[in-house]
């Protein structure tokens, strides 16, 4: 499957991740992130992803990049062999969301998800005035035909973490639209388009 | 008048422009005694092999190619200028411009010891003895054909290969090179191949055995001394091995249940022969013919005794953790012989021992055979993987270029 991503994460995700950091980007796409954690964050790891054509931007940019398709687990990685697991606009693709978020943490000792929020307004009122579901630039598909089998809001997001037991160690919000952007800070499930979430499994703080 | 003549016909060949074009075999003795796993000693022996482009000036861009059981030297273009010739065994990814760029690398192929193409192997004669070796050649270890590879490494001067590649039993050589000699390669390419042979492999290998020794002109491995050739018990040996290296959806397109010979009309009592049967018959005759019997018995148990991470308490992570270079890993959906399992093995190990690696599971009814024939994916991405080699090696030619300049 292939995931068209939204690049305006990576800015700000990106400092979050450590200096040589040893690194699994789940759903890698072209490789652009890794690519450039490689040049700045002269991070380590690989890409999982199984779409050829992203695979062959991969190989082109040098990144290591793993013919997989992402199921349920990751069971040919051994428990903390990273020390940071990433999954950018893709969780909602997942057939099994929270099983993967439970992998990711037992992998890496740290993950960063980043996903569209579906309690955006625009979404909202989409449904609510259209009564169908919500076909936007950014999800151009139908209801039958999306790889996105697994939406969530912000709200739903943080509710799953926090009876997993995880702790956020950053999070942020990011919006295009200027009147998102005024008002994602103070009200983030209705306002925000997309999440980013830093998480951990340990309770106390490592760094 | 004749040079006109010659170019003409080379440039008839549907592939003129990417082709090596024609090339001819080059070999050397190597006189350094050469101590085998088994604990005997090749005193000297010779080696036959092939090269295609240039080595560059600080000798950087050289890429050996470890050739699979039926292969040899001859990996890429042609000898003559017959075009009904058939060119070299991975003729498809070596040539200029082609995956395994003979435009940027120095492409290197020998025949392995214990072949039957002009390496030493069991048809020579024993230069202790002066007889033939027969079946008293010594068995071989991979590792002895890296080692003999080390030695012809030095003596074409390269220090350090740019990559190793290797499909099937080409791409267990090339792990070992990785294991024995990490810091003698930069990037090792690993293609439909396995850490070791599962039990089904040993089978299939054990039945090729069989018919071998069950050919009465086998003369128990000294018919070239008998002046006999078990060409029955070897092409029966092929045909059991080279259906593993088709896959059923393949077999089904290609040969379905069509015959060859008789008819299923009633009335009509003339026997019937499948497609499928002449198809093997044939490709077994045709081996026969240019392979030699005691060759195929070395090579066979080699691959069944192989285990690259035996002596690493037989855990893969720790084995590879010696390595230095690069991984590419490539498998083929239907191949059953090194299924993508077993490179996924591979892939599991490198990543648990945090080497680079890039892994590609190429979609192909062509079975083990994908590994050499033209899929556009595998060549594209195998290709964008060299050119980044090549890239490094320019970047460390302009630096050091710049150091010295400085």
């Amino acid at each position: 499957m292939r995931v068209v991503k939204m690049r305006v994460d990576f800015d700000i995700l990106k400092n979050w991740v450590p200096q040589g950091s040893h690194v699994l980007d789940l759903a890698c796409g072209d490789g652009a992130l890794l690519r450039s954690l490689m040049d700045d964050r002269a991070v380590t790891g690989y890409g999982l992803e199984n779409d050829h054509t992203s695979i062959t931007q991969c190989i082109e940019k040098g990144v290591n990049v793993i013919d997989r398709e992402l199921v349920r687990d990751l069971s040919e990685f051994r428990n903390n062999s990273f020390d940071l697991v990433i999954m950018t606009q893709a969780i909602q693709v997942m057939k099994y969301p929270d099983i993967i978020l439970d992998e990711m943490l037992r992998v890496g000792r740290e993950c960063i998800v980043t996903f569209p929020n579906f309690g955006n307004l625009r979404t909202r009122a989409h449904l609510a005035l259209r009564g169908k579901m919500p076909v936007t630039k950014k999800l151009p598909y139908q209801w039958y035909d999306t790889p996105n089998i697994h939406f969530c809001t912000v709200a739903d997001f943080q509710s799953l973490c926090q009876s997993k037991g995880y702790r956020f160690i950053n999070q942020a919000t990011q919006a295009e639209l200027l009147f998102n952007k005024q008002f994602k800070g103070l009200w983030p499930n209705l306002f925000a388009e997309n999440a980013i979430y830093h998480l951990t499994k340990e309770t106390t703080q490592t760094e | 008048m004749h040079k006109n003549k010659m170019n003409q016909q080379s440039s008839s060949r549907p592939d003129a422009e990417n082709s090596i074009g024609i090339v001819t075999a080059k070999s050397v003795d190597i006189t350094d005694p050469l101590t085998l796993a088994c604990g005997q000693v090749l005193s000297e022996y010779h080696l036959v092999y092939e090269t295609y482009g240039e080595l560059n000036s600080d000798k950087t861009n050289g890429i050996l190619i470890c050739h699979a059981l039926s292969g040899n030297h001859h990996a890429a273009g042609y000898y003559t200028d017959d075009t009904n010739e058939k060119p070299g065994w991975w003729h498809n990814c070596i040539g200029p411009g082609k995956a395994i760029d003979t435009n940027k690398f120095f492409v290197v192929v020998p025949n392995n010891i214990g072949g039957c193409h002009g390496t030493t192997g069991p048809s020579s004669i024993n230069p202790d003895t002066g007889k033939i070796w027969g079946p008293d050649f010594p068995p071989l270890r991979f590792r002895d054909w890296v080692d003999s590879q080390v030695q012809l490494s030095d003596h074409l001067g390269i220090q350090t290969w740019a990559a190793i590649a290797g499909g099937s039993l080409g791409g267990m050589q090339a792990m070992r090179w990785s294991l024995e000699y990490p810091d003698r390669l930069k990037h090792c390419l690993v293609i439909a191949s396995a850490m070791n042979l599962s039990p089904q492999n040993i089978a299939f290998n054990e039945m090729a055995r069989q018919a071998i020794l069950a050919d009465p002109d086998y003369c128990e491995g000294r018919y070239l001394e008998e002046g006999k050739a078990p060409t029955t018990g070897l092409a029966l040996a092929r045909m059991i091995g080279h259906v593993t290296y088709l896959s059923q959806s393949q077999l089904d397109e290609r040969f379905g249940r069509d015959l060859s010979a008789g008819s299923f009309e009633r009335g009509n009592d003339n026997p019937v022969q499948f497609e499928i049967e002449s198809y093997l018959k044939y490709k077994g005759d045709q081996f026969a013919e240019d392979f030699d019997a005691n060759t195929y018995m070395v090579i066979t148990r080699m691959l069944d005794v192989f285990d690259l991470a035996r002596e690493y308490n037989d855990d893969p992570v720790e084995a590879f953790s010696k390595a230095t270079c690069r991984y590419f890993v490539a498998s083929f959906s239907t191949d059953w012989r090194f299924s993508p399992i077993r490179s996924e093995e591979i892939v599991s190990a490198l990543i648990g021992a945090n080497k680079d690696v890039s892994y590609l599971n190429i979609e192909t009814d062509r079975g083990h055979d994908g590994f050499l024939s033209d899929i556009p994916r595998y060549t594209k991405d195998l290709g964008l993987y060299l050119d980044n080699i090549s890239k490094e090696i320019f970047a460390k030619q302009v630096n050091a270029g710049s150091e010295d300049a400085s």
